[in-house]
Parts: structure tokens; sequence; C-alpha cells
């Protein structure tokens, strides 16, 4: 094959390691006792779980859904009981915990399949992206973008890139299946190629694993599919990182910021491709994957099929690891792959390597020292930033320089680090500033947005102030116009004695006598009732406008609520026992004294009524100054007549 | 066992600074045989002089600053600026020159900004300027090539250290033509300057293997050595045609020195590739404006040092175009 292949820009040449577990075929594992199954093992939201505990599942059922592309369906990995959907501690680089979906396996492993599209290469664009999704199928080759997304792009595809690279060392689970399962690899092809209305098929394989190359040509040849292309690639670190190698094998840069379907090209894993192959020809949903074991901790280096859920204690026993040797395990390959120290993990969809090496094989950092600005790391890098650089911007806090620098388009496939003879922790110091300047990014968004909010209430604030001076100046006004009007009209006519008035409805009242006194009651209400509605309006505009008076006015209609309620409650007493008018009250009392039918009251009872009383007086009095002007005298003579009363009252108590 | 809970990389390059100055240690050897065969045995009592002061020099503010010492000292950067110095300096200065310009190498133009990584000039040619202003003399008074070769090792020492034996100086190749006084044989030598040819294309040698182990890339001294060459050829010398002239410039005084093993100090030089090729063409026509137009017959370290201050200036110019990004940024 003499196809034109393109130099990676930058790349390091690491110790490859995939001998040791490539000797043995892939092994398959057995099914454990208990699956932790994460709702996210995917780039994106994650799913909610659609079963609950006690429930019985299958193998291949979904347990976990979602109504998004940007998501992905997870599905029971073997048949058994639900017994518990909790947060379980989660196979991923931040250590954080995922809700789970807890399955304890009956053995049977019985599946319930989807009905498989044999007939796939007629079936329309729609129902291959729907199983697709349906089935959970995301990238496999480490960082599970959901495949139906990636798919599903409305851009027009021309070619289709198979990723066959595999370029971490360690890692040999591509490989493997590969070379053992090439015939599913190229009707996978096939398939995205049928699904994406692509011309051709690229696919890119290092030259580090002739098996591989040649099992996939011999498929190939027997298949006779002239479209699909096998390139082999020089093994380069990172050659396998998705813009890499369309760049190795077409020349052609992914735009950024941009997808790599902006050049009409889609890339997917070749685990990827299968296991959606799988999902349309057999109706599978994606419940197992092909792990790599291996690291010098490892007794026996080698490839296992597993049910994702797994836990890894369960793989590295099956591998004969030596925990005693086990310096520190590595979910991923040396370059990318993240450590962790729980071995009960689970497998999950994109677990393509548990790395364990000893101490010696991958000695631990030793300290770094000072950046000679060598440009070893600027040599390295496969997207032409410049690490020193950015180290120093970083080191400083620089965020303009590192984003004018183009920190973002870091892939931290760690080149950089790898290659810098100071030991300097690059990609290290990128990830820490991509989270700061992100952070920083959201600070200001979350800033803007106070910013908005209070600009926006002290405009509301001033608003309500110009509409209250408004309104003031009107009332002012309106006051001025009816003290005049008053004057005139007092002028013209004897005014009403309110004190005489009421003398003579408390007189008529007591000729209704007692046979009335159901009538009375019920007028006494309506009285209250009226007032009440009065103070409650008269509260109300005192809340808009001047907030001074509202205790006042709201304890005044506290107490005619409660008058009313017991006029209401005690008809007959109330309508004399409440002191609807302190003047009609005070002369209501006196009468009865006088007459001394009814027994008295304490002193001491007296006493505290007639300062209840008085106390609301003259709060009604002060009240009249401001708003009732004319009323004031008849009021003040009210509280005059209750200061006697009350010092009779306590003149007599201290006989 | 607990196990490492680390970020990535877990896998680390072969390469460490130590290598890096371990190398270039090595590839000065071929220039520093050159030297002695043609000067004698006095290049190697300065490096050696150079070398002990630096070495204290480095130990002792390292210690000052409060940093560890031992770390810092086996990183060879105060070796290597030492050895550079050493090759810069003329055999039989007396020692009092060479301890000089190791203490301002190390001092000054290193620790005082910072170390290792922070220097903005070249140490060594620093301190070579610092020496030509203060010391004309001394500075100027080069041993006559393969004049010294019969002086042992402990004459060469009684020279540097009690002036006691006279070496036999001359001027370079490159004062003589300055100063009007060359003539073949003795000035001029088939390539460049009578024995200094031999010295420069040693150097190359060793610079040769230093680009082809990837210590440094090719940017820096080809422009350089281009640069130089195409003013040579520009405006050629007097006494010779332009081919000769551009041979004459290539391969007298420190041309190939000052290409492979002083203009590709990664500290303080520019580190975009295409920085540097503009680093390195400045540099080039700045040698040969001091050489020829210049008061100074040799200008390796002033036109180093002049860029080394512009290389910030131009790295923030020339920086190269991000994967994926349409043009490049500026």
């Amino acid at each position: 094959m003499s196809d034109i292949i393109f130099k990676l820009t930058g790349g390091v040449h690491p110790p490859q390691n995939k001998h040791q577990s490539t000797q043995r075929p892939i092994a398959a594992a057995g099914i454990p006792n208990t699956l932790v199954i994460p709702m996210s093992q995917h780039l994106g939201p994650p799913s909610k779980p659609i079963v609950a505990v006690g429930d019985r599942v299958l193998k291949g059922q979904c347990i976990g859904a979602t109504d998004t592309l940007k998501s992905a369906f997870v599905h029971a990995s073997t048949s058994g009981t639900v017994v518990a959907i909790e947060e379980r501690p989660h196979n991923h680089a931040s250590g954080l915990p995922a809700l789970s979906v807890v399955i304890e396996s009956d053995g049977r492993d019985e599946w319930q399949l989807m009905p498989a599209i044999k007939d796939w290469h007629l079936a329309d664009r729609d129902t291959l992206l729907q199983r697709i999704h349906e089935a959970g199928v995301i990238g496999m080759g480490g960082a599970g973008f959901p495949a139906a997304s990636k798919l599903s792009t409305d851009k027009n595809i021309h070619t289709l890139v198979m990723n066959g690279a595999e370029c971490e060392p360690y890692i040999t689970a591509d490989q493997m299946l590969m070379t053992e399962r090439a015939e599913e690899i190229i009707l996978s092809c096939e398939l995205l190629m049928h699904l994406l209305g692509a011309e051709k098929t690229l696919f890119g394989i290092e030259d580090n694993k002739p098996e591989a190359i040649a099992a996939v040509n011999a498929a190939l040849i027997e298949r006779g599919n002239d479209n699909i292309k096998v390139i082999v690639v020089p093994t380069v670190y990172p050659s396998g990182g998705s813009k890499q190698l369309i760049q190795i094998l077409t020349g052609k840069e992914v735009p950024s910021p941009g997808h790599s379907s902006d050049l009409g090209i889609i890339m997917q894993n070749v685990a990827t491709a299968v296991a959606a192959y799988r999902a349309i020809a057999l109706g599978e949903a994606s419940i197992s994957r092909i792990t790599t074991l291996s690291g010098d901790a490892i007794g026996e280096p080698q490839n296992i099929e597993v049910l994702i859920g797994t836990p890894l204690s369960q793989l590295l026993e099956q591998c004969q690891w030596q925990p005693a040797r086990a310096d520190r395990i590595v979910i991923g390959g040396p370059m990318m792959g993240y450590t962790i120290t729980d071995t009960s993990l689970p497998v999950i969809k994109t677990t393509n390597c548990l790395l364990v090496p000893t101490r010696e094989e991958l000695p631990p950092p030793p300290p770094a020292q000072a950046c000679i600005r060598c440009g070893l790391c600027a040599e390295a890098c496969p997207v032409s930033l410049l690490p020193q650089q950015l180290y120093w911007f970083s080191r400083a806090g620089e965020h303009d320089k590192l984003q004018d620098h183009n920190l973002f388009d870091c892939i931290e496939c760690g080149a950089c680090s790898y290659s810098c003879p100071s030991n300097i922790p690059l990609v290290q110091y990128y990830r820490a500033s991509k989270a700061e300047i992100r952070q920083a990014q959201a600070d200001t968004e979350k800033a803007e947005h106070a910013k908005q909010r209070f600009e926006a209430r002290q405009a509301r604030l001033q608003r309500l102030e110009e509409e209250k001076v408004a309104q003031r100046a009107a009332r002012a006004a309106a006051a001025k116009k009816r003290a005049e009007e008053a004057a005139t009209a007092s002028a013209k006519k004897d005014e009403v004695d309110p004190i005489q008035a009421a003398i003579e409805r408390a007189k008529s009242k007591r000729a209704g006598g007692n046979t009335a006194a159901t009538n009375e009651s019920v007028n006494q209400v309506t009285k209250l009732e009226k007032r009440l509605t009065a103070a409650k309006i008269k509260l109300a505009s005192a809340e808009t406008v001047d907030s001074d008076k509202v205790p006042v006015l709201q304890e005044a209609v506290d107490k005619l609520t409660q008058q009313l309620a017991e006029a209401k409650a005690n008809p007959v007493t109330t309508s004399h026992d409440a002191a609807v008018d302190p003047v009609q009250a005070a002369i209501e009392r006196a009468k009865a004294k006088r007459a001394g039918n009814a027994a008295p009251a304490s002193p001491a009872d007296e006493i505290a009524k007639l300062e209840k009383r008085l106390a609301s007086a003259i709060q009604k009095r002060d009240m009249a100054r401001d708003s009732m002007p004319d009323k004031l005298e008849a009021f003040e003579s009210a509280v005059a007549t209750l200061e006697e009363k009350l010092a009779a009252a306590k003149a007599k108590a201290g006989e | 066992m607990a196990l490492l809970n680390v970020t990535s990389p877990h896998a680390h390059g072969p390469l460490s600074t130590a290598t890096v100055m371990q190398l270039v240690l090595l590839a000065t050897v071929p220039g520093i045989a050159a030297l002695v065969w043609i000067f004698g045995a006095g290049v190697l009592v300065n490096l050696a002089i150079s070398a002990a002061v630096s070495l204290a020099c480095e130990a002792a503010i390292l210690k000052v600053r409060g940093r560890p010492v031992g770390f810092y000292l086996k990183d060879y950067s105060a070796l290597v600026t030492a050895i550079l110095l050493g090759i810069a300096l003329p055999p039989y200065a007396p020692w009092w020159v060479v301890a000089i310009g190791a203490c301002f190498a190390i001092g000054v133009a290193k620790q005082l900004y910072g170390g290792l990584g922070y220097n903005p000039f070249n140490p060594a040619m620093a301190a070579y300027v610092v020496l030509l202003i203060s010391l004309p003399v001394q500075m100027t008074q080069w041993g006559a090539p393969f004049s010294n070769p019969a002086m042992g090792l402990g004459d060469a020492l009684a020279s540097n250290l009690f002036g006691s034996v006279d070496a036999v100086t001359s001027a370079t190749p490159l004062d003589a033509l300055k100063q009007g006084i060359g003539e073949a044989g003795q000035t001029f030598g088939s390539l460049g300057g009578f024995g200094w040819e031999w010295i420069n294309l040693a150097f190359l040698a060793g610079g040769l293997y230093l680009l082809w182990r990837g210590i440094f890339t090719w940017h820096a001294p080809i422009s350089m050595l281009i640069a130089l060459a195409v003013m040579a050829f520009l405006f050629p010398n007097e006494a010779q045609g332009r081919i000769h002239s551009v041979l004459f410039h290539l391969f007298s005084g420190a041309t190939m020195f000052g290409a492979f093993f002083i203009i590709t100090d990664p500290v303080s030089s520019a580190t975009t590739p295409r920085g540097k090729i503009v680093f390195g063409a400045l540099i080039g026509v700045l040698i040969y404006a001091i050489r020829h137009w210049g008061n100074y017959p040799d200008a390796v370290a002033f036109a180093v040092m002049l860029l080394n201050l512009a290389a910030p200036f131009i790295d923030q110019y020339t920086q190269p175009r991000t994967f994926g990004h349409r043009g490049a940024r500026s």
C-alpha cells in the first residue's frame, strides 16, 4: 500500500511495552457476584435509574435512561436483582462518587436482547442512530463521548477514520480486538459508512502491531471492500489522538475551535465501532469491554473481556497480581491514565487498561528542577503550543497570557512532561490553570449577573421613591384643600357636637331596651365591620406612602378585628362591653354605675380597663391630629374625661 | 504498601537536565583538544581555575540563598558555564583574570538573577565582556598559534599563576586583520584564521554531535552562520575576495564556538522556532558589523548579549501557529 501519510506535529517515543499483554488470547472474566454500574460512565449528564431496588433485571436490560443524545443509556451487564441504588465510589479521575445501580447476579446470565436489525444496510439513519443511542454505545478509547451524539452530525461526511492506532504504551485492548475479531471490525466500518453516508474509510494502525494489520488486511481482502483502506502509521505518541490521527492520515488540521466533522471526517475507535455494530446487528447493549492488564506487578498480563460493573479486584486476582510489588494502579496508559487506590471500583465502559507497574518500572516523579527553557517540550507538543511559556504564565497566574497562548488547545497528552529534562509536571500546571480560568470565568459571570440584579433593584427603588414623593405632594394638596373647605363650612353653620350626638345615640339605644338587644348587636357588628374596613384601607395606604404610622394603624386594625370577632361571638354583651367609641362607652358605663343594677367590677380591673381605654383614646387623638383635624377637639375632650375617670377610680381604689 | 496517587504522565523520558549538561561538556572535548594542540596546556589551566572558582562560587551562593547545594550542583550547569568561560579566555591569562570572570559569571550573571533558568544573559559571555572592557590588555594577549606547545602543564601553571614563564603571545588573526598587519601563513590559514580554522572545525564537530543528539535545534546556529556568511559576502574584507572573506569569518575567532555552544544556551536565547532563526540571524549580522566596522576584533560576546536582551521580545512576536488555528499568533 503506497498511501501518503503525513507527519505528526511533535510527539514522543516512550517505550512501547506492548508485548507483555499480547502473549495470551483474550480471556473471559467470570460473572462477579455483585456488579456496581455507575450512571455516568460517559461524557455528559448522568442517566437516571429506571429500576427499583428489588427488581429482577436481565442482561442487556436498560437500567439507566436519558432523554438527550449528550448522555448515554446504561444497561444491566448480567441477570440478577437490584440490591441498591446509591452513590458508590466511581472509577473516575475526579475520585468523586457516582449514583450507581448495584446488581446481585443470579449466575444465569440471561439475555434480554433488543430486536436485531439484520438488514441494517437498508435501515435508515435515524433508526440506526436511535439504536446506537439506546444501546449505550460510548467512545471506548478512553474519552467516553456518546457515539450517537458524534454520529448524528448534520455535516456532510465523506470519510470515516477508524482509530486503531492505540498509541499509549502498554495498552493492547484494541490491538487484540483487531487481531482476533477483524471481520466484525470490517462489518462495523461498513455499517458506520452506511450510517454516515461516507465514501471511504481510512483505517489507521500503528506499525508496532503487525498481527493486527495482517488480520485486518486479510479480513478486508476476504470481504472485498475497496472503500476501506488500512493505513499503517509510524509509532509515535500521541498518534491515536483524534486530531492527530486525522492529521497523519489526511494532512488536514481539525480547525480550532471546531470538530473533525468540519472537515467531513468522523473518527471512531475500533472498540466503539464494534459495540455499535453489535448493538445493531445482534441487538446487544454495550455491557462489556476488553481491558488490558499489564505492568510488572501483574503476574499474567493479558486482555480480558469483562462485564461492565465488575470490581477491578476480580480482574487483578484473575491476572495474578502481586499487591506487594504494586507501586500504583493506573487506569489507562502511562501517559494519560489516572491512578486509583481502591480496587473495589468497577470496570466501566472506558476502562481500557489497568496498569500496575512496580516502582522500578515507573519510578515516582523526582523533584522538579529549574526550567532551563530548553524547548524540548515545545518540540514534543503535538499542537504546537509553547509549553514552557505556558508554564511560566501558569506559575505567575497570568490568565490572559495563558489564553493568548492557546492554553485551551492543550490536549493534556503529557508529551511535554514526558520530555522535560527538569521533571517539571507541566500538564499538572495546565490542568490547574484551566480549572482556575474556568472558575474565574464562572465567577465573572456570576458577578455580572449580581451587578445586573443590583442595578435593576436600584432602578426600582428609585422609581418607587419618586412615586412616593408625587403621592405625598398630592395628599398634601388634597388635605390643604379639605381644611380650607372645612373652615368655610364651619363658618357657615354650627358644628354638630360629636359628644352630644353620642349621648343621644346612647340614650336612644337605652330607650330601645333589652328587647332590641339583638338588633343592636347586629348594628354593632355592621359598624365594627365598616370601621375595620376603613382602618384596613388606611393601613394599606400608610404602607405604600409613609411607613411612620404603620405600627399604630396596624394595632388599631388588630384591635378592631378582635372586637369584631368578639361582637360576633357574643352579640348581646359585647354590644355593651366593646368600647366602640370611648365617649359612648364612658357614658354607658357611667349610667350602668349609676343604675347600680350590675355587679361592680373590682377596682383594679376598673383601673386597668380605664388605663387601656385612655391609652387607646390618646392614640386615636394623636392619629386624629394628623388625619382628622376637625374631630381633634372631640377626641381631646374624650381623653380628658377618661383621665378624670381614671383618677376617680384610682382614688376610689385607694379608699 | 500504599499505592501512589499521582497525576499523569506516569512515564518519563530518558533526558535529565544533568544529562543535557553532560552532553554539552562532552561535545566541547574536540574543541578543547584543538585549543590545547594549538595554544598549549595553558588552556587546561584556564579551565581548571574557572571550574574550581565557579563551583565554589555556586555552592557558596546557593548556601547563602538557602537552596539545597548538592541538588543544584548536580545539574552541572555551573560546570558548563565554567568550561565555556575557560574556553573563551585567552590561554596564559593571569589566574585572577580567570577567577574574576568565573565569580562574575556565576555570582552576578547567574545567581543574582535567580539562578539557573532565570538569567537574562549568557553568564559566560557576560563575564567575558566585563573582563574585556575592564582588562583589555590581559584579554587581548592570545598565545601565538603553535608557539607554546612545548610548554608543559607545570610551565603553563607557572605562567598563569605567577607570570614567571613568559608565553609567546600575538594578535589573533581577526585582530591582525583589523590592524592590517596580516600576512599569509601567519594570519590566514587555508580556511580561516591561521590555527583558528582547526579550532572552529573541532567546535563544529562537537556542535553537530549535539544537534544529532537533539540537545538543540538547527535554527539558531544555522541562521547565524548563514547571516554571517551573507554579510561577509556582501561586504568582503579588502584584503580578501568574497569567497575567502566568507570562509575566513566562518572559521576564525569564536564563530563556531558561538554558533553551537553560546547562542544555543536555552536559558538566555529565544525559544520559538521562528524566534531562534531571527535570534541567530541578528547575532550573525551583529558579529559581522562589529568585526568589520566596529572597534573590537571579535564580537560574538557583544552580539550575543545584545540579542539576549531581545529574546523575550522576539519570542512574543514569533509564537508558532497552534494546531488547527488559522494564522500565526503574534
